[in-house]
């Protein structure tokens, strides 16, 4: 449980943000400048708010009304920066001990063998900072945070320094570590696919205000918080699991309640959660069954919404099931097939629209 | 030019004893002072800067006569350490490591501020959000990302101190054997008629020992800055 109310003046800025969220994984988004670091370095106690409270999982880390401020190292808050910050005069070894060594034995409960096995750092153990890629430098870092034995991991736009595959190699290991080490996470990013592989709750941040917090569901089919969530992004997130593999044609299954999608294969196995996101731009809207196509999804629905825009494109929520899916379609076809809410239609979606960025473990 | 005399080896002895001491006893409070300068906001930096910076650009007989009036015997200072700690300076080698101390500080000062300033300051918020106190901060993270500052500094004070003349022979006079350090022991030697050969002799020692410092300096100091400039990319 993550309960933040802060109030920060830095400068002309004001940083007013409220949120509550009880998630494994707590997505915070909102574009560069949003303050989304100054957030999390009023968590981290690196600065100080002018009022509010910061609360982790029932332990008050700062209550303006109480005057508790703990201090940064007392806090115990794994902060993982976007350029990792290794210490550029000792090796991976000690880096990673860093912290280790200056916490109790009483609050261990992260072994170092285990952080250096999930993340992959036994062979980099001797080198020296400088010598390391991008991406490794990243996962000291976050192995560094880890065994400083934290009560919650804060990552900062870890990937931002990151070329794109070694963005994808950093996510796979991210996503492990909540299942691995049982801490709750702050995902900071400005970036819809990152978001939405790997939070459970996101909180929107803009202009130092807190717009929406909510299941990643939820915040990323909502159409007002498109300005946020972003024109070409917008999309939906969906729950699925695993129903069935074609070995043969090597595709995938995925149900969820009120219908099934049908992906490239994934490596899952049956029954295995996987968050699936499905880019507006990629749901075309038919009025009747359509027959005679390639499109493998065709799924029933009904609208729920249609976005005001005035431009030539227009986002159309459309409920199937339990979940809502958003398509975008121009202003011109709405107009051809007099689509409007409570009409039944059916959303197409093609199989190959999925890749490996669109699908994730839930 | 054949085996050095004893007194020239005196001689070299005592320099190289009040250049060490003197950089010994400066080198903890030259740290202190350099990391508040780079790091402290406070009422009066400008005037500690300044008044650090003064030897470098005093006349060094003035420092040498502010030292005689402060630390001489019946000085306010120079009384009190010899009444209460029977620490002496006037017109001992400790008086001498003094002025050389005094002269050097600046030099170190500024070696030491320098690297500390090129030092990201987030690695030691880093530090801090992993448990370290700011004391284990400053020892693990700050003073070692300086080295290559508090190398550079170390071998210019002492470079300075080995150098060092008007300031001790005001203070300290020129007591061979107690205060005579090797620029005193040329300047002796070139006041004597027929004693060019001694005053060579002694010059080319003290260019051999000037040289040594400089390159131990150049092997040290830019192979760490080099380390610490690349580690930081």
């Amino acid at each position: 449980m993550i309960d933040v109310d802060i109030e920060q003046h830095l400068g002309d800025f004001l940083l007013q943000v409220k949120f509550r969220a009880n998630a494994p994984v707590v997505g915070v988004f909102g574009r560069s400048g949003a303050g989304k670091s100054s957030l999390v370095n009023a968590i981290a106690g690196v600065t100080t708010p002018r009022r509010g409270h910061v609360r982790v999982n029932g332990e008050t880390l700062f209550d303006s009304a109480r005057r508790i401020n703990l201090s940064p190292p007392a806090r115990r808050v794994g902060y993982v920066f976007q350029d990792s910050l290794l210490f550029p005069h000792l090796s991976v070894n000690a880096n990673l001990k860093y912290g280790h060594r200056l916490r109790t034995k009483a609050t261990h409960f992260i072994a170092p063998e285990r952080v250096i096995d999930v993340l992959g750092l036994g062979a980099l153990l001797q080198r020296r900072p400088d010598t390391l890629s991008g991406g490794e430098r990243q996962r000291v870092a976050i192995g560094r945070a880890l065994l400083a034995q934290p009560r919650i991991l804060l990552l900062d736009e870890p990937l931002a320094a990151l070329d794109v595959p070694r963005r994808t190699e950093i996510l796979d290991y991210v996503e492990r570590l909540h299942g691995e080490f049982g801490i709750p996470i702050i995902y900071v990013s400005h970036s819809v696919p990152e978001i939405t592989r790997l939070a459970d709750a996101v909180v929107v941040v803009s202009d130092g205000r807190c717009l929406a917090v909510g299941d990643v569901d939820e915040i990323m089919g909502r159409l007002d918080l498109k300005p946020y969530t972003g024109r070409y992004e917008a999309g939906a997130v969906i729950g699925t699991t695993v129903i069935a593999h074609d070995a043969g044609d090597q595709l995938t299954t995925l149900g969820f309640a009120g219908g099934e999608l049908i992906v490239p294969r994934l490596d899952a196995g049956l029954g295995a959660r996987v968050r699936a996101r499905i880019r507006a731009r990629d749901v075309s809207l038919a009025v009747q069954r359509p027959t005679g196509i390639s499109i493998l999804n065709v799924l029933a629905g009904r609208v729920t919404a249609i976005s005001d825009e005035s431009g030539s494109v227009v986002d159309i929520q459309v409920a199937v099931g339990d979940i809502t899916l958003t398509a975008r379609i121009t202003q011109r076809s709405r107009a051809a097939l007099d689509i409007h809410v409570h009409q039944a239609v059916f959303a197409l979606v093609k199989a190959v629209s999925f890749d490996h960025r669109s699908t994730g473990y839930a | 030019m054949h085996g050095l005399t004893p007194e020239e080896v005196g001689i070299i002895l005592l320099s190289l004893r009040v250049a060490t001491v003197s950089v010994l006893f400066s080198l903890p409070l030259a740290i202190a002072v350099a990391y508040v300068l780079a790091r402290g906001e406070f009422v009066g930096k400008t005037l500690l800067d300044a008044l650090i910076h003064l030897p470098l650009v005093l006349p060094p007989v003035v420092v040498g006569f502010a030292l005689l009036v402060l630390f001489g015997k019946r000085g306010p200072i120079g009384s009190v350490l010899d009444h209460w700690f029977g620490i002496v300076f006037a017109f001992r080698w400790t008086g001498a490591a003094l002025a050389s101390a005094i002269m050097g500080f600046p030099l170190m000062v500024r070696a030491i501020r320098l690297s500390i300033d090129a030092i990201d300051t987030r690695l030691e918020t880093a530090a801090s959000t992993l448990g370290a106190s700011r004391t284990w901060i400053f020892a693990s993270i700050t003073v070692p990302l300086a080295l290559p500052g508090i190398v550079t500094g170390v071998l210019l004070s002492f470079a300075r101190g080995l150098g060092e003349f008007g300031a001790t022979i005001t203070f300290v006079s020129n007591i061979p054997g107690e205060t005579e350090t090797l620029p005193l022991a040329i300047y002796t030697f070139t006041q004597v008629p027929g004693a060019d050969a001694q005053a060579l002799r002694l010059s080319v020692i003290a260019v051999v020992l000037s040289v040594l410092a400089l390159v131990a300096s150049e092997w040290l100091a830019p192979r760490r800055a080099r380390k610490v400039a690349h580690d930081r990319r």
